[in-house]
């Protein structure tokens, strides 16, 4: 009964978060100098054609009126329409967010094979040369933010040894027989390894740049946890029993240490998340981020307010996912 | 773990000395700029576009590190660049360190009330895509140094709250509070005679790592063409112009990301060497 009582009160602060989002995000881009209506007409516009589009856009109300059209909208679906291409808000973002979900995750992947690597050779080989070394890496990779990385990627991958693609996120050329949006996913689903390879070798440099710091954060508290569980006396009962030291930390060790850094990992997915704007603009990466930065530059007020609510929804949805997970697998918050 | 111990001690000293050396050396130099820089950073010659540093073939003397596309120095611009940059860390590092650290102490130990609306607020503000609402909000104030520094501290005191917070809140639950409490002091008296004092090495290693971020976000800012004007001389906007003629003329974005990874990698190497010295279990 309790649980169910800390849902509900959870699920209403998220409510009440995306609410807050909302306001602040609406009020503050009607504060945006520059008419958007102004920028889409062509040169030689009357003030009469002004004056008709900026009532089609509603933008003529007062701005709690144009909120309250707004918000009772998005309840029922409608995000309003983008200035700049004349499209439902809700189609444009759904049709780019693929791209970006798919970017995400490829970045989460690498960050866990590479922080979990990290983690385990720093065990396997602890007290030697190769561990500081390990140690170092992770502090450099910690302290500097994935747009650095993305750049030091360009300059390295893309034209010292240009091997991976630093622009875009498939080869103009190529006929995608794709029906979604995820490329990727839908690439290995119809077996087509080609096109699978050309997107993957596109979407590389990009989504390393953004697991080298989740990286170092994976790799420095797993190595930090299993530290701690090779003191445990079962650990030492099993490497008396005579089982290799690589055995002992992958079957013994790595499943009760693995644990805070899952719900670490949970947390900073979200972190992850926000730094694909700046680095899906350094690549000329066609996903959410970078079509908000272009919505930011050609005022368009509607698309704007639709993709922070968007990414608003994703952060909060998935903390909520992540506590209440936690929540039921833990025991003494489930009684609690 | 003795020997682990040990050797955290030992190499403490030495990235605290270099990233510290670096800064030290990197604000005189943009405190001189106008006197070491060689040539004018806003000068242009379109017959000197794109020269190579002084060790490549084709260079030309007086341009250390070569120029840009429309024939400015990079290394002038390099210098110019460092005071803005530093400019930024300090003041906008400073800012969002008082207003932060202060929203923090007043949630944290206060409770109540103040405690629900502030940690409201920073659910809300945790539900933004930070790069995206720097951004935004560079658009609603106009491009210009107090715009970027605004932006930093409205989007970032949560850092320093957030922290500052479950601090002042075990600091608040121990004992030589509730004396101070005893002996007749008032809350808000306590929260800064008593608490402040406690949770000033925390508040000291956010605000050197919080500067390295100050320069991260202004860095990002020009680099969307939203910074100061186009023409002053910044590393995210030399970054920006470098990364279109990467093909041509790599050192006008290697020199500048060299400088900005540096001074980043240093903030942040300053901060997490002071918070192994601060933290008394490490000492």
């Amino acid at each position: 009964m309790q649980f169910f009582q800390s849902v509900l009160l959870r699920l209403s602060t998220t409510f009440v978060t995306l609410l807050g989002v909302a306001v602040i995000v609406f009020f503050v881009i009607r504060v945006v100098p520059g008419n958007p209506i102004a920028m889409m007409l062509p040169p030689g516009a009357t003030e009469s054609d002004v004056t008709r589009l900026t009532a089609l856009y509603g933008l003529d109300k007062s701005i709690p009126e144009q909120f309250l059209i707004w918000i009772s909208g998005v309840i029922q679906g409608d995000f309003g329409t983008s200035i700049t291409t004349k499209q439902p808000v809700l189609q444009l973002v759904l049709n780019r967010l693929p791209a970006t979900l798919e970017l995400s995750v490829m970045a989460l992947i690498i960050a866990i094979i590479l922080g979990g690597l990290m983690a385990l050779t720093g065990t396997r080989l602890r007290g030697t040369k190769t561990e500081a070394a390990i140690d170092v890496t992770n502090g450099m990779a910690l302290s500097v933010p994935d747009f650095l990385w993305g750049l030091i990627l360009i300059l390295t991958f893309g034209v010292l040894l240009p091997i991976f693609h630093i622009s875009g996120r498939v080869t103009p050329s190529l006929q995608l027989p794709f029906t979604t949006n995820f490329y990727l996913t839908e690439a290995v689903l119809r077996l087509r390894f080609d096109l699978w390879l050309d997107i993957a070798a596109h979407m590389f440099m990009p989504a390393l740049a953004l697991a080298i710091p989740l990286a170092a954060i994976i790799g420095q508290l797993l190595k930090q946890s299993l530290k701690e569980t090779m003191h445990l006396d079962y650990v030492t009962l099993a490497r008396t029993k005579g089982y290799s030291e690589t055995h002992v930390i992958l079957h013994e060790a790595l499943p009760n240490a693995i644990l805070p850094t899952l719900t670490l990992v949970g947390v900073q997915f979200t972190f992850l998340i926000g730094g694909t704007v700046i680095i899906e603009r350094l690549f000329s990466y066609e996903g959410l981020g970078n079509m908000a930065i272009d919505a930011v530059i050609n005022r368009d007020l509607p698309l704007i307010q639709g993709i922070v609510i968007l990414f608003a929804v994703i952060f909060t949805g998935f903390n909520l996912l992540v506590d209440l997970t936690y929540a039921a697998l833990n025991p003494r918050l489930r009684h609690a | 773990m003795l020997d682990g111990r040990s050797a955290i001690k030992r190499k403490l000293p030495a990235r605290l000395v270099l990233s510290a050396t670096w800064l030290i050396l990197l604000t005189l130099a943009a405190i001189a700029a106008p006197l070491i820089a060689p040539k004018d950073p806003l000068a242009q010659d379109l017959f000197l576009g794109q020269l190579p540093p002084f060790w490549v073939q084709g260079h030309e003397p007086g341009y250390l590190l070569g120029t840009d596309s429309l024939g400015r120095d990079v290394l002038s611009r390099i210098l110019y660049g460092a005071r803005l940059a530093l400019t930024v860390a300090l003041t906008a590092g400073t800012i969002t360190c008082i207003i932060g650290a202060t929203m923090g102490l007043l949630a944290g130990f206060l409770r109540g009330w103040v405690d629900v609306l502030i940690s409201r607020a920073i659910d809300i503000w945790m539900a933004f895509p930070p790069v995206l609402f720097s951004i935004l909000l560079i658009a609603v104030l106009g491009p210009g140094l107090s715009s970027i520094i605004i932006a930093i501290v409205v989007i970032d005191w949560t850092r320093f709250a957030r922290v500052i917070r479950a601090e002042a809140m075990t600091q608040g639950a121990m004992d030589y509070v509730a004396s101070a409490q005893v002996a007749g002091r008032s809350r808000i008296s306590t929260m800064f005679t008593e608490i402040l004092p406690n949770v000033l090495p925390t508040i000291v290693v956010l605000l050197t790592l919080e500067m390295g971020i100050s320069i991260i976000v202004e860095a990002i800012l020009s680099f969307v063409n939203l910074s100061i004007s186009t023409d002053d001389p910044t590393w995210g906007g030399m970054i920006a112009e470098g990364r279109t003629s990467i093909h041509q003329a790599w050192w006008v974005l290697v020199f500048p990301l060299a400088t900005l990874f540096l001074t980043v990698l240093s903030f942040s190497q300053l901060g997490e060497g002071l918070k192994d010295r601060f933290d008394p279990v490490l000492r």
